[in-house]
């Protein structure tokens, strides 16, 4: 096996140097029971690398890529242009095959792109401190709800309509145990009142925005609510990109902030991984949850990073722990911070500019299509349509004409019947006029 | 003859001492990096974009005002900065990493090549049904993996990482206990695990009770079962565990969990130790959670991103997560809601958006498909082998708390050896990396006083472990001879010496912030 | 006129009339290293002999801080905060945590004088 060094002597000189007769007696203390033959697994026998990579292939060339054909599938996760570099880097042996930075003197490399990463993402929420990254946007959804929980010491959570779906559901799961997680209703193309749910028992509000329509939200006045019954706003952000060109969270009056961070330097994956970024105020630090990064001395005196404030963690506190957590992303959090990089100031503003000025022009097209509306008076780089007929089976004779156009809301939601005929539709900087003209006659093909 | 007196000397001269600050601060190979926020500047970008406007009609009255404060770099100047930044970090692919309960093994390039298949890594996660069905195939057959391997019925996909798949296993717990109509509160967990399990037990809403450990490194089976009750929801128990042990009376403890009407959990951190040997569902486990990131290889990646699927038992098969993957004469389909579920099932929730860690599924089945059953047995043979070897060699000069073995993969030493020598585990452990090594994991497990968790993994090759053997042993007789200074001083030849974190906890610096504008003169 | 006295838990109460004064000992503070944040109970907040009333943290741990006798928190020493060096430097002195009006003179009668306590940590 072309992975495993030892040979076969080695094995025998090894045994001999430990006293064993074999590898069974390091064995022994596995109940007799409980060994078994290699036979009892129904699984085939090792394999050179071109055949396992003929086999994977086979399984990708059944897939379409967003890249192969006109796509525009978004909620929650957006194809993007990645730039050669990020790859290349994230790659590095010493990025890639490091563990953890427990050892600081030896893993400033991945210290200080977690202190850089921090540094972003508090730049681009607009907030004060930000953590080394959590699992991805959902999960740090989930732990910014608690973390409102103990900081309020007041058991409700709001969720706004227009909060994913997904989200919502990861939320309810975690939150709903110690807590009351409260769903406000399904709003599309609109924005519920949300402030009318707010009392005294409320820890936090969480509001997405654009939310999972593609609506932009004013999150303003929302805080404001939140502020006056003493409760939080948590603002959830799918679609990091839009913060190129859209006010902040942070300069709106959020408390928290939670982002997926996929759209910068991250492929779709299909689902994962991705990078969950978590933001707050610099007074809710110490009810943070996951790792973070801070700067210090070394004996030497020269600048360097460690992990810090880490009695906050489970490998410390145990029990009280504010979070399970014990990894982050790091390596998407590489990812995105290389990307983030090269983007630069004027890079991010132009990538969201573009995004949304494509995004228009498709909107504008596909609402000329006749029986077809859109619904999203305004929007970053994703709306939403409503179609004359469900979305669903309009989704599929789509990607048999070679186009995935959007996501039908139905498979989110599918006990809202308002929902039925919404089409969400994302469209970035990856998408031609040829993609835009494909999918415009696909629709009206599909529509007639 | 022709001289050339213009030439190079092509003597070496003689060495000088290293201490000769450097006029750059950088020295040779050793180079510095300061953050971009320090070396970057405006009008230059890393990416060629078009400058398109756009007007405020659909943005809902919420355009950006100000700036975000992010640097310009050009691509050279970011490349040369993570090229610099990556050299400064210690790796599998350079050297032993000997990190107990970390399972730091080779990671194939194989595996990042097939993950980046555009019909895996483009792949977008709500696109149509027939657009994923060799995606859905090839979690199906992973899953097969997992299920065939553990010997259990079932597997839940989507938890992100170990922590999550215990919080997974946790919850389905909960969701069968209460579908009993039962109130059990209380998780039994031993004093030597790892520290996330008593945080998700108290995450998940439990009340965490501690069982003691036996002098002799295993779970105290008469202590657990003394404290089992009609309150009790479940154990958790590592095995092989964090003293690198297997928990001999495993069934018996099952059985007498399964007797009080709990679940037993098994955190599943050291499966590299009987993969392909031992079957987790022929010992009585309920749920167990199985880092892809350890035993199956995707790589660390300086912290993540992991994966951490949890395989169920028939007890709690039916409490899985959604989405749930089924398949019929169409192919494989996602049940992402409750509406579509599947006779019985009863899902407790939702761990996250989406359906999981797909790029480590590859990478992991990249793995297995490498291996094959016969490389997966090999596999944790030869890491219990190589850890046994470790410890057979040590342990005259170290000191092995739990006698002379066998282990299973990971060798695990106190700091008894180091006793009235003035010398600390965190000293021995600083001094081994200007050896050139990765210190093991130091101070946990917590029963044993100054541990030290040597895991090797299968990845070295003896050659390795014997130089890697001699360096740790002329390490511990110079401790014992009294020779601090090579380890007071440690590290002396890494990027930095020791860091203070009680500067760095006590005002936290978290993220850079622009020098405040100089005070105007008067 | 004052007396100390101190838990098992290792942390001292200094007696003035019916106000109590609670801190960690040096021993805690030797243990714990340096100590780098510490959270301070309100005043007006009560608490009975035994609950936690504090959280004193280290580089390596966090530990909760109990209240040796019940009673109603009065004051905080709020400058731990800013310097939580003070603790490893005076730990019986400026670095105390917390004053409280004692409710029951009983609970502090119970507890251990610096002899039994010094023979406590030996035992350790």
């Amino acid at each position: 096996m072309r992975y495993l060094p030892l040979t076969p002597d080695d094995r025998r000189v090894m045994l001999a140097k430990i006293g064993a007769p074999n590898i069974d007696a390091l064995f022994r203390d596995v109940p007799r029971e409980a060994v078994v033959p290699l036979t009892a697994f129904d699984l085939p026998e090792t394999k050179g690398e071109l055949e396992v990579e003929r086999a994977l292939a086979k399984l990708a060339a059944k897939n379409v890529a967003a890249g192969a054909v006109p796509s525009f599938c978004g909620v929650g996760a957006y194809k993007h242009h990645v730039p050669s570099a990020v790859d290349h880097l994230i790659q590095r042996s010493e990025f890639l095959t490091a563990y953890t930075p427990y050892q600081p003197e030896i893993a400033q490399g991945t210290l200080q792109v977690l202190f850089e990463f921090q540094t972003q993402v508090a730049l681009l929420t607009g907030m004060e401190v930000a953590n080394a990254s959590l699992y991805d946007g959902s999960t740090a959804t989930a732990e910014a709800v608690l973390m409102a929980q103990r900081l309020t010491r007041r058991p409700k959570a709001i969720l706004s309509g227009g909060l994913h779906p997904h989200y919502a559901e990861t939320v309810e799961t975690v939150a709903g145990l110690s807590g009351v997680v409260t769903r406000a209703p399904v709003t599309p193309g609109a924005a519920e009142d949300i402030a009318a749910l707010i009392d005294n028992d409320t820890a936090c509000v969480v509001v997405q925005s654009p939310d999972v329509f593609g609506l932009i939200r004013n999150l303003r006045p929302i805080a404001e609510a939140a502020h006056a019954k003493g409760a939080l706003l948590i603002a959830v952000v799918t679609e990091a990109v839009s913060l190129g060109l859209l006010e902040s969270p942070g300069a709106q009056g959020a408390d928290i902030v939670a982002c997926e961070g996929q759209s910068i330097g991250n492929g779709l994956n299909f689902g994962g991984p991705y990078v969950g970024l978590f933001a707050a105020r610099e007074k809710f630090l110490r009810q943070m949850p996951g790792r973070l990064c801070g700067e210090t001395v070394d004996a030497s005196g020269k600048r360097g990073f460690v992990l810090t404030l880490s009695t906050r963690e489970q490998h410390i506190r145990r029990e009280k722990a504010t979070s399970n957590i014990c990894t982050n992303s790091g390596l998407c959090a590489l990812a995105f911070t290389i990307h983030l990089s090269l983007l630069g100031e004027e890079g991010l503003a132009r990538l969201a500019r573009i995004n949304h000025a494509r995004a228009s022009a498709l909107a504008d097209r596909l609402a000329r299509v006749a029986g077809v509306e859109l619904m999203t008076s305004s929007f970053f780089n994703e709306f939403t349509l409503k179609l004359p007929k469900p979305a669903a089976p309009v989704v599929d004779a789509l990607a048999a004409k070679g186009v995935l156009g959007g996501v039908p809301a139905s498979r989110l939601m599918p006990h809202e019947t308002a929902a039925a005929n919404l089409l969400i539709v994302a469209a970035t900087e990856t998408n031609t006029d040829d993609d835009f003209a494909a999918f415009e006659t696909a629709l009206k093909e599909v529509l007639a | 003859m022709s001289m050339n007196n213009q030439g190079r000397p092509s003597q070496p001269g003689v060495a000088q001492d290293n201490d000769l600050p450097t006029i750059s601060g950088d020295r040779g190979l050793d180079l510095e990096a300061r953050l971009i926020f320090e070396i970057g500047r405006g009008g230059v970008t890393g990416v060629d974009l078009p400058d398109v406007k756009v007007d405020d009609t659909r943005l809902g009255g919420v355009r950006r005002k100000g700036a975000v404060g992010l640097p310009g770099l050009s691509e050279p100047e970011v490349i040369r900065h993570y090229v610099r930044l990556s050299r400064q970090n210690y790796a599998i692919d350079a050297g032993l990493y000997p990190l107990g309960s970390c399972t730091m093994k080779h990671n194939p390039r194989l595996n990042e090549k097939m993950a980046r298949l555009p019909g895996f890594g483009d792949l977008h996660p709500l696109a149509p049904r027939a657009a994923t069905q060799g995606a859905l195939a090839l979690i199906s057959e992973l899953m097969n993996w997992l299920t065939t391997l553990t010997g259990m019925p079932a597997v839940a996909m989507s938890p992100k990482a170990g922590a999550h798949g215990e919080l997974c296993g946790l919850l389905a717990i909960r969701a069968a206990v209460e579908a009993r109509g039962e109130k059990r509160n209380r998780i039994l967990v031993p004093e030597s695990a790892h520290g996330t399990n008593p945080a998700t037990a108290a995450f998940a809403g439990f009340t965490v009770d501690e069982v003691p450990a036996k002098p002799n490194g295993h779970v105290d089976a008469a202590a657990l079962k003394a404290k089992l009750g009609p309150d009790v929801a479940a154990i958790m128990l590592t095995n092989p565990n964090t003293c690198g042990l297997f928990e001999g009376e495993i069934v018996e403890i099952a059985k007498a969990v399964h007797a009080a009407g709990a679940y037993f959990y098994c955190d599943g951190a050291n499966f590299n130790a009987i993969a392909g040997r031992v079957r987790p569902g022929d010992l009585g486990i309920d749920a167990m959670h199985i880092n892809l990131h350890k035993t199956f290889s995707t790589p660390h990646g300086g912290g993540g991103p992991g994966a951490g699927p949890v395989v169920l038992s028939e007890r709690l098969a039916a409490y899985a997560p959604l989405p749930l993957l089924v398949s019929d004469a169409n192919g494989f389909r996602l049940i992402e809601d409750r509406d579509e579920l599947p006779p019985g099932a009863k899902p407790f929730g939702r761990m996250c958006a989406f359906h999981g860690q797909m790029g480590m599924f590859v990478r992991a089945l990249s793995y297995m498909l490498s291996h094959g059953r016969d490389g997966v047995r090999q596999a944790s043979e030869d890491a219990v082998l190589s850890a046994n070897y470790i410890l057979a060699s040590l342990k005259d000069v170290m000191s092995a708390p739990f006698g002379d073995g066998p282990c299973m993969h990971e060798a695990l030493f106190d700091d008894t050896f180091l006793e009235g020598s003035g010398v600390t585990t965190l000293d021995f452990a600083k001094a081994m990396i200007d050896e050139g090594y990765h210190p093991m994991t130091m101070y946990f497990p917590l029963v044993v006083h100054g541990a030290m968790l040597i895991e090797p993994t299968e990845s070295e090759s003896k050659e390795s472990l014997d130089r890697f053997i001699a360096v740790l042993r002329g390490l511990a007789e110079e401790a014992k001879a009294g020779k601090r200074e090579r380890f007071e001083g440690a590290p002396r030849y890494a990027p930095r010496r020791r860091l203070d974190e009680t500067a760095a906890a006590r005002k936290p610096v978290l993220r850079w912030k622009p020098d405040p504008l100089p005070q105007a003169a008067e | 006129m004052s007396e100390v006295r101190f838990t098992d838990q290792h942390e001292w109460v200094r007696l003035e009339g019916d106000e109590a004064t609670v801190g960690i000992t040096r021993h805690a503070a030797e243990q714990l290293g340096d100590v780098v944040f510490v959270e301070l109970p309100q005043a007006g907040r009560k608490v009975g002999a035994g609950g936690e009333a504090a959280v004193v943290e280290s580089v390596k741990a966090a530990s909760e801080v109990y209240a040796p006798v019940g009673g109603e928190v009065t004051a905080a020493n709020s400058a731990l905060e800013a310097e939580p060096a003070k603790v490893n430097e005076d730990p019986e002195g400026a670095g105390w945590f917390f004053k409280m009006k004692l409710s029951d003179k009983a609970e502090f009668a119970k507890l251990m004088d610096a002899a039994a306590y010094q023979e406590f940590v030996k035992g350790l």
